[in-house]
């Protein structure tokens, strides 16, 4: 084969790959955006309705369900990124008894499944009395963010001059300041990656919400989507609004930070 | 654009892993471990003890209810481990796993095969504008499953489904049917699902191997008059074992612990055509009282989900020497 004749294969499918991931993508949008009066049918154009839009919020409560996410998200992000950095930094520069040990822990808790906690985490919730709280989705997401949190920021830091560290103390400064001041400035960009990684982990989460709640106003965005596609079997148009709704706030981050995504995802990040 | 410098899952390499940073820091385990200080636990403490209430807590407690028969209301019945014979025994439980391997081959193998085919072609010519593929590619990866089984739905929708539409425009409306519906087709349709939302990652993640592997190893096997078939199978191939076994850990792992696809899609259904573990562990524990089951078979997945990745990394390894 003329190298010409591979240049064109390529492209050939690059392109029909290209366009085969982002064809349901484009057809649920064009969906969302149906005129309602019209039959409705999958991915067909008929003008561009973004009351639709409006009339999901309201007849799905997508509001109630986009707060409750907003809510669960940014507090198991924000405490997860807090407490990953400083056991990081710990597992990354320090030396201790044990920590080779520990950190073993850490890496087991990566891979064990939702599927497996599940059940015991509704009962011990249950007896708590604290199943249909944000506590019960919040938790134990914070648990299972940080094993891969830590994991994440001891490679960081793993990586950084020993030199560096070693002028800070020699300055008198305290382990305290040279992670704050010295270390975690340069250490943006990997923490900015932990960070759309958990939050899309995060807001993508089924299973746990599935359990724990049954409270409508507690229902983060996947479930309330789910339970609209029960009790909405008619209305397409609305549907793949809600879904459009439930998608976007990840797909708005990828857009603007998709190096972050794309290089955490390659290094084969999973959570738990 | 970066790509890993070193590309392994955490599970396994573990320790090993240091994704390259923008600081362009060295592999950094060859150096000593960091200085001795105490206050290392200090720091430690709190992560390990959200870590341990959330996950190791629970797992102990996962065990613990898996020697019960319980309904979660009544007092339970002690049965050591037979709920873990039945995970082997158990028709419904065994064909869960069978459908479990079947994605297996849909959520891995499909992925990245079309992977490697991208991969062998990219060896041997340079194209523009690879980042814009990349960041189409990988778009399906970043879309909540629920969505993703929501607009799948509606595409396998019998009545006014995108696919049904398809074939009756291009003349086969006779192979139009209820996708979803239908005994044989279920499994594999809720299986194409997987390989739409993991082919990107395979293909970004083998296209990344492929630029690294050194242009003198090609030049090499074609002054020996390699073809393109047989330069793929001496260089291409073995130089992405790496990349390939990352690939297959991440989605094999996926196929496994698939539950929001099915739930929304299927139920499981039609009858347990499309029953899986991850179902299963749902359905025992919330819908059928049988927490004690549900506990066993959680656990029992996460000992697969282990063996699975260890294994496949291994053989990676062991490839490389």
């Amino acid at each position: 084969m003329t190298s010409r004749r591979e240049l064109s294969l390529t492209y050939a499918i690059l392109g029909v790959f290209s366009l085969i991931a982002v064809l349901p993508i484009v057809g649920i949008v064009f969906t969302a955006v149906q005129d309602q009066g019209e039959l409705a049918a999958f991915g067909t154009f008929q003008g561009v309705h973004l009351d639709n839009f409006a009339d999901a919020w309201r007849d799905g409560n997508f509001g109630s369900y986009l707060r409750s996410s907003a809510i669960v998200t940014v507090s198991v992000v924000a405490i997860s990124v807090l407490l990953s950095i400083l056991a990081g930094y710990a597992f990354g520069l320090m030396r201790f008894r044990g920590a080779q040990v520990l950190f073993y822990v850490f890496l087991l808790g990566l891979m064990v499944p939702t599927e497996a906690m599940i059940v015991p985490l509704y009962y011990d919730f249950r007896d708590l009395g604290l199943t249909d709280t944000y506590w019960a989705l919040i938790l134990p997401q914070i648990g299972t963010s940080v094993a891969f949190g830590t994991f994440w920021m001891r490679a960081y830091f793993r990586t950084v001059p020993r030199s560096l560290v070693e002028a800070a103390r020699l300055d008198g400064a305290s382990s305290w300041f040279t992670l704050w001041r010295v270390l975690l400035p340069l250490a943006r960009p990997a923490v900015l990656t932990m960070t759309v990684l958990l939050f899309m982990w995060t807001w993508n989460e089924f299973l746990l919400a599935l359990v724990m709640v049954t409270d409508e106003g507690l229902r983060t965005a996947p479930l309330g989507l789910s339970f609209f596609q029960g009790r909405n079997q008619t209305n397409l148009t609305l549907l793949a609004a809600g879904a459009v709704i439930v998608a976007t706030p990840v797909v708005v981050l990828y857009v603007f930070l998709q190096r972050h995504f794309i290089r955490g995802m390659l290094s084969g990040a999973v959570k738990g | 654009m970066s790509a890993p410098a070193s590309i392994s899952p955490p599970a396994l390499a573990g320790a090993e892993a240091a994704p390259d940073w923008p600081l362009g820091g060295t592999r950094s385990d060859a150096r000593p471990p960091g200085e001795p200080r105490r206050v290392g636990y200090l720091y430690l403490l709190p992560a390990f003890a959200v870590f341990a209430a959330f996950v190791l807590v629970p797992l102990g407690h996962a065990f613990w209810l898996s020697l019960w028969e319980w309904d979660g209301v009544s007092p339970g019945t002690w049965v050591g481990l037979d709920n873990y014979s039945d995970v082997v025994s158990d028709p419904a439980l065994r064909r869960a796993f069978m459908h479990a391997l079947v994605l297996i081959v849909f959520y891995a193998l499909l992925p990245v095969a079309i992977g490697l085919l991208l991969a062998g072609l990219l060896a041997r010519v340079r194209v523009r504008g690879l980042a814009f593929f990349r960041t189409v590619l990988f778009l399906p990866q970043v879309v909540a499953m629920v969505v993703v089984a929501v607009m799948w739905r509606m595409i396998y929708d019998p009545q006014n489904g995108a696919l049904n539409e398809l074939l009756r425009t291009v003349g086969l409306g006779s192979l139009a049917q209820s996708w979803l519906g239908d005994f044989d087709l279920a499994l594999p349709a809720v299986g194409l699902v997987g390989t739409w939302v993991w082919y990107g990652l395979a293909m970004v993640l083998l296209t990344a191997g492929v630029q690294k592997i050194p242009p003198s190893l090609f030049d090499a096997a074609r002054v020996d008059g390699a073809g393109m078939v047989r330069e793929f199978f001496a260089v291409t191939l073995p130089a992405l074992r790496g990349e390939i076994a990352v690939a297959l850990t991440l989605t094999t792992i996926a196929a496994l612990r698939n539950f929001d696809l099915v739930y929304i899609t299927t139920k499981g259904g039609p009858g347990d055509a499309t029953s899986v573990p991850a179902f299963q562990v749902y359905s025992r524990a919330f819908e059928s009282g049988q927490v004690g089951s549900a506990a066993a078979l959680g656990l029992s997945l996460t000992a697969v989900i282990f063996a699975i990745s260890f294994t496949i990394n291994r053989i990676a390894e062991r490839g490389g020497r």
